[in-house]
């Protein structure tokens, strides 16, 4: 592995991560599947839980998230699966680009795939559910953002690995899953708390939870995606 | 029983599972291996029979000699076969984690077979106690499952090994499953803090909850006893466990010249059937 000075990775990730944005553009399939499959997910809590507005509003923050985490894995595990086609990632790996340049590109354009989901969802929300943003647009999009780099670090990571593995399927959400938790349990409660006002001052411990949730796991990340991808 | 009783039987117990840890790892060494010729039945059959004695005589303390607690009465002497199983899994997966560090640094099957029966062993103990601190849970604080920071944690827990082992299971070429399980075990290791804090505050938000703990001394050796034997119990199942992982690791390297020099080399890919 090249082991290349601090810019020339930073190139490296901004070349990767306009590849697979213009793949996504030219595509737009898994952007399309994804925001209808959130849609659903969205409409489907409303249906499970009944017509009681009040009760759809107050649990507003979980639902989102619920949602984009099931959107994330089907986001993620596509973001391997386009490299496996024709080996375009041994291919990557040969040009050769860093292998962290590699992980950060990825979880970089997941990140931003589930960002503008989340962007999304909202005015859907605003309407299924009948909540109003408390708080404004500004906490709401630190949250959003925050809580989609949480998902996408490990994310990434895992379905790399779930990517080469039998029942790819099953193993991403079985790993994903019980590991996000704490990014869930956080984002979901900012959510809460921005649409529905915040008079305990609690948003700020539950930033600092994922502030923290994410350093550690696009830390990790990085030190060893270059493990999971080798030969 | 007098004071000095108490000394010795502390020090004779720990003294018999900090030698059967010792004499584990040796047989790891020794009898382990897939070939190894060596004779260890006397060795396995003592340690076994220091971990039967001494959880015969730790629930001896512990449900007929420890006086009942203030509160719960005798519903609490459950605490002398839950607390072990707990401190046993955490044990084996902070082993877990320190082999799925070591395999990152230095590929060896010995540390991959190792990593595989701790996560294992762990996940029994860990699931044992969880019951466990159900069933004590019920009669205590009128339900099986109640969301409390410890409970929830180490559900969660519980949940990620599983799915550490079923990432084992999913990969067949051996050399991967190994370098990808590292990585998976580094990063729920990494995890259980973050969730423990994140629950707490969970929690915390809505109500505090403290427990302060004064324990009786005798109650403090009777858990102590137990421990030590439930000790030597995690210490033989590991062995086996690790046995029984080496012979796998071998009949998949297909191989013959792979294990010897004990370090992943090249090999045929659809040689993995076994696991």
């Amino acid at each position: 592995m090249r082991r290349g000075r601090p810019i020339s990775l930073l190139k490296t990730v901004g070349v990767l991560l306009a590849k697979d944005l213009l793949i996504e553009w030219r595509t737009r399939a898994r952007l399309n599947a994804l925001i209808f499959f959130a849609l659903a997910t969205l409409l489907l809590f409303s249906f499970a839980v009944g017509p009681d507005t009040k009760v759809l509003a107050r649990n507003a923050g979980g639902y989102l998230w619920l949602a984009l985490l099931f959107a994330s894995v089907l986001a993620l595990g596509e973001s391997f699966r386009v490299e496996q086609e024709n080996l375009t990632l041994d291919g990557l790996r040969l040009a050769p680009a860093d292998a962290r340049a590699i992980f950060l590109s990825k979880a970089l354009g997941n990140a931003l795939l589930l960002m503008l989901l989340g962007a999304l969802l909202i005015p859907v929300m605003v309407a299924l559910y009948g909540v109003d943003v408390a708080m404004g647009v500004g906490p709401f999009a630190a949250t959003v953002t925050l809580g989609c780099m949480a998902i996408s670090a490990p994310g990434t990571v895992y379905s790399a690995i779930a990517s080469n593995a039998r029942a790819r399927d099953v193993l991403l959400p079985l790993l994903l899953f019980p590991l996000i938790i704490p990014a869930l349990l956080a984002a979901a409660k900012a959510t809460s708390l921005v649409l529905q006002g915040d008079p305990m001052n609690q948003l700020g411990s539950w930033f600092g939870l994922l502030i923290g949730f994410n350093l550690i796991y696009w830390g990790l990340g990085f030190l060893l995606f270059p493990r999971v991808i080798e030969d | 029983m007098s004071d000095v009783m108490k000394t010795v039987l502390q020090v004779l117990s720990a003294a018999a599972a900090l030698t059967s840890v010792f004499l584990g790892a040796w047989l790891g060494r020794k009898w382990a291996p897939p070939g190894s010729r060596y004779n260890a039945r006397p060795v396995l059959l003592g340690m076994t029979a220091a971990a039967l004695g001494l959880l015969a005589l730790g629930n001896y303390l512990g449900l007929v000699w420890t006086p009942p607690e203030r509160e719960m009465g005798d519903v609490y002497r459950i605490i002398y076969v839950h607390v072990p199983a707990m401190w046993m899994a955490m044990l084996a997966l902070t082993v877990n984690f320190a082999c799925c560090v070591g395999y990152l640094l230095q590929s060896s099957w010995k540390t991959d077979a190792l990593a595989e029966s701790t996560a294992e062993v762990g996940l029994l103990f860990g699931g044992y106690g969880l019951v466990l601190g159900a069933i004590w849970g019920k009669p205590t604080w009128g339900t099986y499952w109640d969301w409390d920071p410890r409970l929830t944690a180490m559900a969660i827990m519980l949940v990620t090994y599983v799915a550490y082992m079923a990432l084992r299971r999913f990969v067949e070429d051996p050399e991967k499953r190994a370098v990808w399980s590292s990585v998976v075990g580094i990063i729920s290791f990494v995890n259980l803090p973050i969730v423990w804090f994140s629950v707490k505050w969970w929690r915390s938000l809505h109500q505090v909850q403290s427990t302060p703990k004064t324990v009786d001394p005798d109650m403090t050796l009777a858990l102590r006893v137990n421990a030590w034997a439930t000790l030597i119990l995690l210490t033989l199942f590991l062995l086996h466990r690790y046995r029984i992982a080496l012979a796998t690791r071998e009949a998949e390297v297909a191989l013959p010249e792979a294990l010897p020099t004990d370090v992943p080399g090249p090999r045929d890919n659809h040689a993995s059937e076994v696991a």
